[in-house]
């Protein structure tokens, strides 16, 4: 789950750290006092969506008085912010966050962290090179990013703050300042389970001080059942509609651009059916894993969504049965198909206990159902099902 | 004599008179696993199935003499009970559980590999040695003694290789399900370690997914340690950048752990390898035909 650079400062701010001052505003009068609280000159009105790359997007402006600030927040709330890490869509912009102006500053400096999956520790990265993509600084100049592992057992000690501040070139009190801020940084990190978590850029400003101008933090999903605060937080709106309704019902469901819908028990399974159409010259519409238990009720929620995304043209169903038994899961399929009405091509595959038995019982249904053996069959006959159609 | 368990392993099961504690203590029963018992804290002293339930881990074993534990507890005590099933003196423990928080086994990682205790999972189907002993959720029938090893971070997908295997007449050693999170108690290396050291051991299957680079690190310790021939294949060659694939690691972030990648390291190190999932089996097959290992 992610935060919105608001919801991420707030957090950051109860840690101590040094975040810029901003204000939410909902609407453009909202904007318009926000500025006049800030009292600044210049403030910064920046499109709250759960994407990065708003300032080349057009979401991020400066503006120098109440009335554009207000005409900035009217522009940018209720439409959509498309930027290179959002679909053509884009993403809806419901607020936007009127912030204090820091710029000019000294220098922009970076700092993140994530769950290591090698060292199997917190890592925080800190770099010289702010401001900038920290994926490009990796590939282009990977000497500048500087790695901190956290021993999970010890956390994070003061040398480790201090040898990054040292690293980061800062001087006199900045060295303090600059430890408290990673200090706090892995406390809120470990306390609420983040997943992933971005400064950038962290201001270093004209008057020596640090400042934290942009805040995203990604939350482990695992975790969520005891942080309720920050699910409260959760804003379903910048997430994909289709994506959400499979949550709600303990679906897997992930969103592609192909046209043949996939319903498949197992995560690595589902990815292997995606890549065996693609393999057999069609284009998978979807990721879904109906997990364990393919009963009836899982199988028509599953049909629902997989059909709610008008370019499927066709489903392969996909399923081990492994313990369950394929005739069971061979009627629930004939009950959903009936019961959601199903008038695309459907291929079944199911191996198992009792698959013979499935299949005899989805051929002899009446139904638009083909029964196939084996993944390259289901593959094959989906594949050509799509074609002839199209 | 194959790798972790065995006929003689004897098994205690956490969160024993749960649902899913029960219906898969009862399959493996049912197939000769010696499950000698369970825990669920407040029933000691009961009986399920037949056998005794323990209100600890501590006094489970040291009444059963168990050598491993399966966990079938929900995600927010996994922590726990794995830390208990360390602390209980068992060589093996076996976490099926699913979603369980990232941090937590940050802690149980490193508690396990101090310890010295072997952690296969979270989120796993577990681990099974065809004809002998089953821990853990897979179906029992679809597999078949024999000579290859498989490893895996795939449930489904290791069923997949399985029924494969089994159906051209190569059948199984041991097959481990390592789990789909980002933390896993056993890596693939690891499990190459294991299978490469074994001699009931002759090849070996290693199915990996996107999303960290296990798979990369796995591919250059074949290279310099595994003399048995491995096959190997990737899914999520089709898996959009950024979006998590059921599996809490099956993500590819900042354009890292890639299909592709990985490929590319099996290619480096190598490793034969499929890009098809119907052909783990038949490119194993191939493989141990042109050794003159099989017919």
């Amino acid at each position: 789950m992610n935060l919105h650079e608001y919801q991420a400062k707030e957090l950051l701010a109860k840690y101590g750290l040094p975040v810029q001052r901003g204000i939410l505003a909902n609407s453009a009068e909202e904007a318009a006092a926000a500025y006049d609280t800030l009292g600044g000159k210049f403030a910064v009105v920046k499109a709250q969506v759960h994407a990065g790359g708003r300032g080349k997007a057009g979401g991020v402006k400066v503006v120098k008085s109440r009335e554009e600030a207000a005409e900035v927040a009217k522009t940018l709330i209720g439409t959509n912010l498309v930027t290179y890490q959002t679909d053509a869509a884009g993403q809806p912009v419901h607020s936007v966050l009127v912030c204090e102006d820091m710029y000019p500053v000294q220098r922009e400096l970076y700092l993140g962290a994530v769950v290591d999956r090698s060292s199997q520790r917190v890592v925080f990265m800190v770099s010289t090179e702010g401001g900038v993509e920290i994926e490009k600084v990796a590939e282009e100049t990977p000497e500048k990013i500087i790695k901190i592992e956290v021993d999970p057992l010890v956390g994070m000690q003061p040398f480790q703050g201090r040898d990054a501040a040292f690293a980061l070139g800062l001087s006199g009190s900045q060295i303090a300042a600059f430890t408290k801020l990673i200090l706090g940084s892995y406390k809120a990190f470990v306390e609420n389970d983040f997943a992933l978590f971005e400064v950038n850029p962290l201001a270093l400003r004209e008057n020596g001080e640090l400042a934290c101008v942009d805040g995203k933090i990604n939350l482990d999903s695992n975790a969520l059942h005891r942080h309720p605060e920050l699910l409260a937080q959760r804003d379903k709106s910048q997430e994909n509609e289709r994506e959400v309704k499979a949550s709600e019902f303990d679906l897997n469901y992930v969103a592609l651009e192909g046209n043949i819908g996939c319903m498949v028990n197992g995560a690595g399974l589902a990815m292997a059916t995606m890549d065996i159409i693609k393999l057999k010259g069609g284009q998978p519409a979807n990721f879904l894993d109906v997990g364990g238990g393919a009963t009836k009720e899982r199988v028509i929620e599953a049909f629902k969504l997989i059909l709610a995304d008008t370019s499927v043209k066709g489903v392969l169903i996909n399923i081990f049965g492994g313990i369950v038994r394929c005739d069971m899961i061979a009627e629930a399929i004939i009950a959903a198909v009936k019961e959601v009405h199903v008038t695309v091509p459907v291929v079944v595959r199911l191996e198992g206990n009792n698959a013979e038995l499935g299949a005899k019982i989805l051929d002899e249904s009446g139904l638009k159902l083909t029964s196939a053996q084996g993944l390259n069959d289901a593959a094959e006959k989906i594949v050509a099902a799509v074609k002839a159609i199209s | 004599m194959s790798v972790l368990v065995n006929k003689d392993t004897k098994v205690l099961v956490q969160g024993f008179t749960g649902k899913n504690g029960t219906f898969h203590a009862e399959q493996a029963l049912k197939v000769g696993t010696k499950v000698v018992g369970g825990v669920t804290p407040g029933k000691g002293g009961s009986e399920h199935l037949g056998l005794p339930v323990f209100n600890t881990m501590k006094d489970a074993v040291r009444q059963t003499q168990a050598d491993a534990s399966v966990i079938y507890v929900p995600a927010a005590f996994a922590k726990d009970s794995i830390l208990e099933a360390i602390d209980s003196g068992v060589k093996l423990i076996v976490c099926i559980t699913e979603g369980v928080p990232t941090l937590d086994m940050l802690y149980v990682k490193k508690a396990v590999d101090e310890a010295g205790i072997r952690l296969i999972g979270p989120n796993c189907p577990g681990v099974i040695t065809p004809g002998e002993c089953k821990i853990g959720i897979m179906p029992w029938h679809i597999h078949n003694p024999g000579r290859i090893g498989i490893v895996s971070r795939s449930g489904t997908l290791t069923y997949e290789a399985v029924a494969q295997t089994t159906a051209l007449g190569l059948g199984q050693s041991t097959c481990i399900g390592i789990g789909g999170d980002p933390i896993p108690g056993t890596s693939h290396i690891d499990a190459l370690k294991l299978f490469q050291d074994d001699p009931d051991t002759d090849a070996i299957i290693m199915i990996g997914e996107i999303g960290g680079s296990a798979e990369e690190e796995a591919a250059e310790f074949a290279k310099a340690y595994v003399k048995k021939p491995v096959v190997g294949y990737i899914a999520g060659v089709t898996a959009p950048k950024g979006k998590r694939m059921g599996h809490a690691g099956a993500i590819i972030s900042g354009g890292k752990g890639t299909a592709e990648e990985k490929f590319a390291a099996f290619e480096r190190a190598g490793i034969a390898y499929t890009r098809s999932p119907a052909e783990i089996g038949k490119t194993m097959f191939e493989l141990l035909k042109s050794k003159g290992m099989i017919k």
